[in-house]
């Protein structure tokens, strides 16, 4: 009863996970596959090796492994055959269920070189089947890398069974890439696989390509393998400048993190912060903060210590950019150098207060598991931790648009920045205007640190580094634009990514200060510049 | 355009400021060189050595303050011209080295050898002769502050955004220093002199020398600063600094103006650099840094700016008191008082320690005034 019942399980479960019927009927004979391991004869166990690849079973790869591993084992009286995952637990090597009482007496199934050898193999092929399609790929991908001819059976059978297209192709590639090696094949065929393998267009395929190339004979093989190898650079080269567009674009948001909330202080108020790097570093430990009392009181909620820290770190910057703005900028007014001086004794104190406080090494802030990893976009190397900056980036610019544009507090804000006296005279509390103004500055500053500890050094001098940059790209972009300070940090970043690899990463930097200090020549208020008798001092 | 009379140039005040400095460069001579060192007056090799670099940041500071003070032209990238000039003292240095290297290579200084160089790069031909190398003191930094002074003020580039291109400058520079390629040593930039003209830059003679060399230069670059200033030119500048628009409306050509003072500013830091290079016995990239060119207007504002003798004292005494913090236990909280007296000085003392001089004097003038009768003033 209970055998039919898990019989009825597995079946369903093999449904699941392959669609195929083949698989169906491949489950009795993993048990009788498995059955031959008993005996504990040379021979048998090679041929229960072969049987269990044949049965297919989601079990065989656990239980070979068992093998392999010196985990499977068998009771001699019952002659049931069981085995013990990495951590210990004992499991029914026929059924997979999980063992509870162990049997009095279990010895160990025994492996000689050759069976090692046997294994080895037969778990390689073994992969090509799982039910796993990642699991597959990756085999795939490890049998065109090695190009073992041995594997070249395993792969046929596997490339008929293979549902997924993706994975399918990438087998029909590894066959290819064998199948070149191989001094039988036809020279029909041979054409076929470069085809076949110039269609992947990856840099370890232009290799493999080229290593072909190196061992063909000239003749026509020789020139098609040549005009495949020069397209695939071609299109190596593409991919790599769109590479650099993306890490260009993935900088500039970095840039346009740090340096909107400089857009809102310096652009907007005219105040030239010199503490706005900072209020970056605050967010940032604001973040580890967090993390840390996350980590010791309630670890199941890691994954939410960005969300959570992105309010605080706000709020605690914008805290500080009033006390500031309150305690030393608004007397000063009108005055910009002076406040330039003030707020660089504001950033050392705070860097010292940060660095008394949390020590002056680098802290550790995690990143959450959506953060982590990477994806693939059409041959693009795609990091989910950058990906995420770049939306928040976008969000924040978005939200701060919106503030500026479609509030009250935003009319206020402008009204303030373009006639402070008239302004006032309209009954507008340009002291209070200015105090939240500052505020929605630092705050978005504090933003910028939440994004940055992902991918920078938290460190009392973690602001220091993006001060320069935020402040160029600000004057770049035009003082008080919001959409200057986009454009401004897009250009920046990109030109940056795309000099990067010609020039190398300082000289590329270098060029870069060069020419904004020249483009200032050209145009002394930036790319989008406010006009009008208001803005002149 | 320059002309001022000698009273004019010289007022009661420069000259009592002259007075003093020969005054106590002439007693630090004296008490190391004369005062045994048993004796609680004598002033050791390192002290000299310790105020002759106070020495070059006043002067640093004495060219900031031309230009900020009188011209109103903030430049947060000074520090680079006195790094170029420390740099091209430095190379002369360097070269002085000789055979005395490490590696012991005829030709190349010790990180060229490393690096596996073939031969001496052009930038360092001629920086074998003292001549050569006190030429370029001056032009180098004199020539990158008149080409970047002639596109920035020819664009009518100004206030802050001209303080932001300054300090791009000089992080290009730090940057473009940090490179082996550059030739200039990278990171750890030109150290390990021995010896300047012959003389040993360690014997306690050639630091004494340097010394006094540093305080003389301060003097003469102050009585230039003057001659500037108290001038018809130094009235212009003014004027540019309150009014560029209405100067130039009145028919001045204030590029040109702004172009020689920021030009000669920068020579000033220059001479700074190369005098400052002899007496550490290192220049490195991170002379170059921003926070070193804010930190040297700190002490034109510390001082009071616009003033000049106010930038010799605001530089003299913050660094006195760098000095005092951090070699002690308050080592870590030295930031702090740092960023302390710069919030403290905008907010409270906007004209400096000089500002508070004057207030005082006022104040003293006016509650002795009623008192004594009036007497004719003499010498004023």
């Amino acid at each position: 009863m209970t055998r039919a019942v898990r019989w009825v399980a597995a079946v369903l479960f093999a449904l699941g996970m392959m669609g195929l019927p083949v698989e169906v009927a491949a489950n009795t004979g993993h048990e009788a596959a498995v059955a031959r391991f008993a005996t504990d004869a040379f021979p048998d166990t090679i041929a229960g090796i072969e049987a269990v690849v044949d049965a297919a079973s989601p079990l065989a790869e656990p239980v070979l492994q068992a093998l392999i591993d010196r985990r499977l084992t068998f009771d001699p009286t019952t002659r049931r055959v069981y085995f013990r995952d990495a951590a210990g637990a004992l499991f029914d090597a026929a059924s997979g269920a999980s063992v509870q009482d162990a049997p009095a007496r279990l010895d160990t199934v025994r492996i000689n070189n050759r069976i090692r050898n046997i294994l080895q193999g037969a778990l390689g092929t073994l992969t090509l089947i799982s039910p796993d399609p990642a699991q597959r790929m990756r085999a795939a991908e490890a049998v065109l890398r090695g190009r073992d001819p041995e594997a070249l059976p395993a792969l046929a059978s596997a490339i008929t069974r293979e549902t997924d297209p993706r994975i399918r192709t990438v087998m029909e590639q590894a066959r290819a890439a064998i199948q070149l090696r191989l001094p039988d094949t036809s020279e029909a065929e041979r054409q076929a696989a470069v085809a076949a393998l110039a269609a992947r267009g990856d840099q370890r395929t232009l290799a493999l390509l080229r290593q072909i190339r190196a061992e063909t004979q000239p003749g026509a093989l020789a020139i098609n393998l040549d005009a495949a190898i020069q397209r695939m650079e071609a299109r190596l080269a593409v991919l790599a400048r769109v590479q650099d567009l993306w890490a260009g674009i993935s900088l500039g948001s970095v840039l346009l993190l740090a340096a909107i909330g400089l857009a809102i202080t310096f652009g907007v108020m005219g105040v030239i912060n010199m503490a706005h790097g900072e209020m970056v570093m605050l967010g940032a430990y604001t973040t580890f903060v967090v993390q840390e009392l996350i980590r010791t009181h309630a670890p199941h909620l890691f994954d939410w210590s960005l969300p959570i820290a992105i309010p605080l770190a706000f709020l605690v910057t914008a805290l500080v950019g009033i006390a500031i703005e309150r305690g030393i900028i608004r007397y000063l007014y009108g005055r910009p150098l002076e406040t330039l001086l003030a707020t660089f004794g504001v950033s050392l104190v705070l860097q010292q207060a940060v660095r008394t406080a949390f020590g002056p090494t680098n802290r550790e802030v995690g990143s959450p598991s959506y953060m982590s990893g990477a994806f693939d976009f059409f041959g693009l190397s795609i990091t989910y931790g950058r990906l995420w900056i770049v939306v928040f980036a976008i969000a924040i610019f978005a939200g701060l648009l919106i503030t500026l544009k479609a509030t009250s507090l935003g009319l206020q804000m402008r009204a303030v920045t373009q006639n402070r006296r008239m302004a006032s005279a309209m009954g507008i509390r340009t002291g209070f205007v200015d105090a939240m103004t500052f505020a929605l500055g630092s705050g978005i500053a504090g933003l910028a640190g939440v994004a940055l500890s992902q991918i920078d050094n938290v460190s009392p001098n973690l602001g220091q580094g993006y001060i320069i940059d935020s402040f160029i790209v600000v004057v770049f972009g035009g003082v008080g634009n919001l959409w200057g300070t986009l454009v401004g940090a897009l250009t920046l970043g990109i030109a940056n990514k795309l000099l990067e690899p010609v020039a190398g990463a300082v000289l590329g930097k270098i060029i870069i200060l060069i020419a904004i200090i020249l483009f200032i020549q050209k145009r002394p208020r930036g790319l989008f510049a406010l006009k009008g008798r208001a803005i002149e001092q | 355009m320059i002309n001022a009379d000698a009273h004019a140039i010289l007022d009661r005040r420069s000259k009592l400021f002259l007075i003093i400095l020969a005054v106590i460069t002439a007693w630090v001579v004296f008490a190391n060189a004369v005062i045994p060192e048993s004796s609680q007056f004598h002033v050791s090799n390192g002290s000299v050595v310790l105020y002759g670099k106070y020495l070059t940041y006043a002067l640093l500071a004495l060219s900031i303050d031309l230009i900020w003070g009188y011209c109103g032209i903030l430049s947060l990238g000074h520090g680079a011209f006195f790094a170029l000039g420390g740099y091209a003292m430095g190379m002369y240095l360097m070269r002085q080295i000789g055979t005395r290297g490490v590696y012991g290579h005829p030709v190349l200084p010790d990180f060229m050898v490393f690096l596996n160089w073939r031969e001496l790069p052009w930038a360092w031909v001629g920086f074998d002769w003292f001549i050569y190398a006190a030429i370029m003191v001056f032009l180098v930094p004199g020539l990158l502050a008149f080409v970047f002074g002639w596109f920035a003020f020819r664009s009518r580039v100004t206030g802050v955004y001209l303080s932001i291109i300054t300090q791009a400058m000089t992080y290009a520079l730090l940057l473009a220093f940090f490179r082996n390629d550059m030739g200039f040593g990278g990171n750890n930039g030109l150290t390990d002199f021995k010896d300047i003209l012959g003389f040993s830059v360690q014997a306690s003679g050639t630091r004494l020398t340097l010394f006094t060399l540093s305080a003389l230069a301060l003097a003469a670059c102050f009585v230039l600063c003057r001659i500037m200033v108290a001038s018809t030119y130094g009235k212009i500048l003014v004027a540019i600094r309150d009014a560029e628009s209405r100067t130039r409306f009145l028919g001045y050509r204030v590029e040109h103006h702004k172009l020689l003072v920021f030009t000669v500013s920068a020579m000033m830091a220059g001479l700074a650099g190369a005098l400052y290079v002899p007496q550490v016995g290192i220049i490195n990239p991170s002379e170059f840094s921003p926070a070193n060119s804010i930190e040297a207007v700190i002490w034109v504002a510390v001082g009071g700016r616009g003033t000049l003798i106010g930038a010799v004292v605001g530089a003299l005494s913050v660094n006195a008191m760098k000095t005092a913090f951090t070699t002690g236990v308050l080592a870590p909280y030295w930031l702090f008082v740092l960023g302390a007296i710069f919030i403290l000085v905008t907010l409270a003392l906007p004209k400096g320690i000089m500002g508070l001089v004057d207030r005082l004097m006022a104040a003293w003038k006016a509650r002795t005034r009623p008192v004594a009768p009036p007497q004719p003033e003499t010498g004023a």
